[in-house]
């Protein structure tokens, strides 16, 4: 049973992939009416600019206190959690964080696991290694669970089928399903409850990610809106939960304004349906739950990115989503079009770390420097900056010694010299004088094609005369001619 | 696990900036320094001009130097940090020659002075106290007209309906959005009417226009579709790039619609009709 997710035929580049995204009106629709109202619930979610401006600077600080002693706190987390029953597992590779899984499900001989919704899974790319390996996977998440079921990835980071409409869905649950077709929101629902109730009884595992790993008591916090996160980690004997390393906070108070920076940036809720804090297997006492709980804890590039200063800001990152809701790029292009995991702005700037920069070199220019994605971050990565500095890494020489895996990606001796041609120009006045002088005179003789440029605009042509002329010659009236 | 962090600088972790408290305006000086742009300079002299003239008009001496090109953006922009480097330097030796006020016609370039040459020039302790001097004393047009010399305007047009494209750089790093709205509502006769997804980007971002051209095509397009839906019958803005930008794909779609830079705008305005110095 091979159920191979990269389904996806799309093109092999990022423009490729934009231009087809591009031409997909309905998909373009779908995206700008659902990042349309994310925006709106996100302003309506912070009515007071200063409250939120003060959460925000305090999720950053806690965040970065968090990081500035990651080492100790996640031995302090794997100590707690192992006092608390839960086995804690450390994975550097995503195989290996895989073949941990596998491991568990094995030796339980599990075959069946039902999975809430985890980002980290999708890095592992979690279900096709287990289905590689006979074992089922189902996704319980409802927006991973159409994803699943029409073979395709997640488009968002917290609203997987948002590329998705009602009537696209309601045509895959019939075609799959064999569900008489309806438009009807709650009874598409309906649908994919009846189907995934059943499965929770039945598995044998499940599989759940984590949105705060808390250090001081051995807590997993993960927050949903569906239930199924909780039948995830409560129904089949054994819960196995993924995440990655920078995950952990100190303690139960952080916690509190960061859930709410994450629920409120994300859906605009004030809260989600469901918080969970999962603190251990079943007591001896107790009637319910896993009878077995397990972390795998995945590095995956992320302590590249914590050894660099300026980079280690990326790992603030709580998933939200809020970057991508408000990207003038992701709203157009799509989740797909990015091609990896992770899409979107925080996309650009965590995918390099993971599967380096040689794999997505256009991602870092596939941004206007816009900053609303930086303006929006709950935790105040500065998206941009980082942007910029892997628009660096990515034209360094290559056979330089390189500070982000698969630096250097980028490089080109052509345009290194026509950068070089454009700093002379821009140092040296007499030269730039000069230019100015020709493009201006000799404006008729201006190219009526200028590369890309002209795809989009009419050719540039020059000015009669350049402001330094203008501004000379009126200065020069004005009574002599400072500078 | 310690492994894991073999390579890792401990306590690296940076912390975001504190808010910046809300500007603190001089008074009006004397005499300032334009810095004009390069993209004003080649393609929008005229507004470079009335930007001038509207400064003149307040009774600021303008100092315009020969010797400056471009405020570095480009190169930065596009990661070639050491070239960039270069020409903010030149930049920055010129404009310090003077030590005036820079008054700069573009939101993003005035970006370049407040903020991103202190990155350029984080490894260098001297300079950067000279980088910190410059971004003390740039200002953006609209900013430096509205707040610093408190500038009144009578308007002598006749009635109009514009739209108003903040850049990304004006709204986001200068705050400085508003002050172009304030200086609108001075104008008696002009009504701003809102568009559609005002704050977003309209897709020019520099080098990401040739990079992204697919990309950055459809953001211009839906931009100059919200602009001619609103009912405006022009656009003004306060950056060259966009403006670039904004008319280059209006005229690529053969639209009659088109914008201009808000110095030009508001010289009109208070002129009753512009003056042709403009060879």
């Amino acid at each position: 049973m091979n159920q191979r997710i990269p389904v996806t035929e799309l093109a092999p580049d990022f423009r490729g992939r934009a231009e087809e995204a591009l031409a997909d009106g309905q998909l373009r629709n779908n995206f700008r009416v659902a990042m349309d109202s994310l925006m709106t619930k996100r302003a309506n979610a912070f009515p007071d600019a200063d409250e939120r401006e003060g959460l925000r600077e305090l999720g950053n600080r806690l965040k970065a206190g968090a990081l500035s002693r990651l080492p100790d706190l996640l031995e302090q987390l794997e100590q707690k959690l192992t006092e608390n029953g839960v086995k804690v597992h450390w994975a550097e590779t995503v195989e290996e964080a895989n073949d941990l899984v596998h491991g568990i499900i094995e030796a339980r001989k599990g075959r069946q696991v039902v999975k809430g919704k985890s980002m980290v899974s999708e890095e592992m790319e979690m279900n096709d290694y287990l289905a590689e390996r006979g074992i089922e996977c189902l996704e319980s998440d409802m927006g991973e669970y159409i994803v699943q079921l029409d073979n395709e990835k997640p488009s968002h980071i917290i609203m997987p089928a948002i590329h998705k409409n009602a009537r696209q869905v309601s045509k895959l649950f019939h075609e799959k399903l064999g569900e008489p077709e309806t438009e009807d929101v709650n009874q598409l629902i309906q649908i994919g409850r009846r189907t995934l109730r059943r499965k929770f009884m039945d598995a044998d595992v499940g599989v759940s990610g984590v949105n705060f790993a808390i250090a001081e008591t051995g807590t997993l916090l993960l927050v949903e809106n569906e239930g199924n996160g909780r039948m995830s980690t409560t129904a089949p004997p054994v819960h196995i939960a993924v995440t990655g390393i920078e995950k952990v906070v100190p303690n139960l108070r952080d916690v509190v304004p960061l859930v709410s920076l994450l629920t409120r940036s994300a859906l605009g809720q004030p809260i989600t349906t469901y918080v969970n804090l999962i603190s251990g297997p079943r007591k001896p006492d107790e009637l319910d739950g896993p009878e077995e709980v397990h972390l795998v804890l995945l590095d995956n590039g992320r302590t590249g990115a914590f050894a660099d200063a300026q980079m280690r800001q990326t790992l603030n990152c709580i998933r939200c989503g809020a970057c991508m809701n408000h990207c003038p790029v992701y709203t157009r292009v799509g989740g797909h079009t990015y091609g990896e995991v992770y899409p979107g702005p925080i996309g650009k700037i965590i995918t390099p770390h993971m599967a380096g920069l040689d794999k997505v070199p256009d991602h870092p220019s596939a941004s206007s420097l816009c900053g609303a994605c930086g303006e929006v971050c709950p935790v105040k990565i500065p998206i941009p900056e980082l942007l910029q500095r892997l628009r660096q890494e990515n034209v360094k020489d290559p056979e330089q010694p390189q500070q982000v895996k698969g630096g250097g990606a980028k490089y080109s001796r052509t345009e290194r010299w026509i950068w070089r041609g454009w700093q002379m120009l821009n140092t040296r006045p007499g030269l730039y004088r000069s230019f100015l002088w020709a493009a201006t005179r000799f404006r008729a003789l201006a190219p009526k094609k200028a590369g890309p440029w002209t795809e989009n605009h009419s050719a540039p042509v020059p000015a009669r005369r350049s402001l330094h002329d203008l501004a000379a010659r009126h200065l020069d009236n004005n009574g002599g001619r400072p500078s | 696990m310690s492994d894991l962090f073999y390579d890792a600088a401990p306590n690296a972790t940076r912390v975001a900036p504190e808010r910046e408290p809300e500007r603190q305006y001089p008074e009006k000086p004397e005499a300032i320094t334009l810095f004009g742009t390069c993209v004003v300079d080649l393609f929008f002299p005229e507004a470079g001009l009335d930007a001038i003239r509207l400064l003149e008009r307040e009774g600021v001496r303008v100092h315009f130097p020969q010797e400056q090109s471009c405020c570095g953006q480009p190169a930065w922009t596009s990661g070639y940090r050491e070239e960039a480097k270069a020409v903010a330097r030149a930049q920055l030796d010129i404009l310090d020659r003077s030590g005036l006020p820079v008054v700069v016609p573009s939101g993003s370039c005035a970006g370049m002075f407040r903020h991103h040459y202190r990155a350029l020039f984080d490894d260098e302790p001297d300079t950067l106290k000279r980088v910190e001097a410059l971004a003390e004393r740039t200002f953006e047009l609209t900013e430096f007209l509205l707040k610093v010399c408190r500038v009144q305007l009578a308007d002598r047009g006749t009635p109009s309906k514009i739209a108003l494209h903040t850049s990304c750089s004006a709204r986001r790093e200068m705050n400085t959005h508003l002050h172009a709205r304030e200086l609108l509502q001075q104008l008696e006769s002009v009504e701003r009417v809102d568009h559609d997804h005002e704050s977003e980007c309209c897709g020019f971002g520099g080098t990401f226009s040739v990079r992204m051209p697919e990309v950055s095509g459809a953001m211009v397009k839906d931009k100059t579709r919200s602009l001619m839906d609103s009912g405006a019958v022009e656009m003004v803005t306060a950056d060259g790039g966009c403006l670039m930008n904004i008319n280059g794909s209006l005229e690529k779609q053969k639209e009659s619609f088109r914008g201009r830079h808000l110095a030009s705008f508001l010289w009109e305005r208070i002129n009753g009709a512009s003056e042709g110095e403009v060879a």
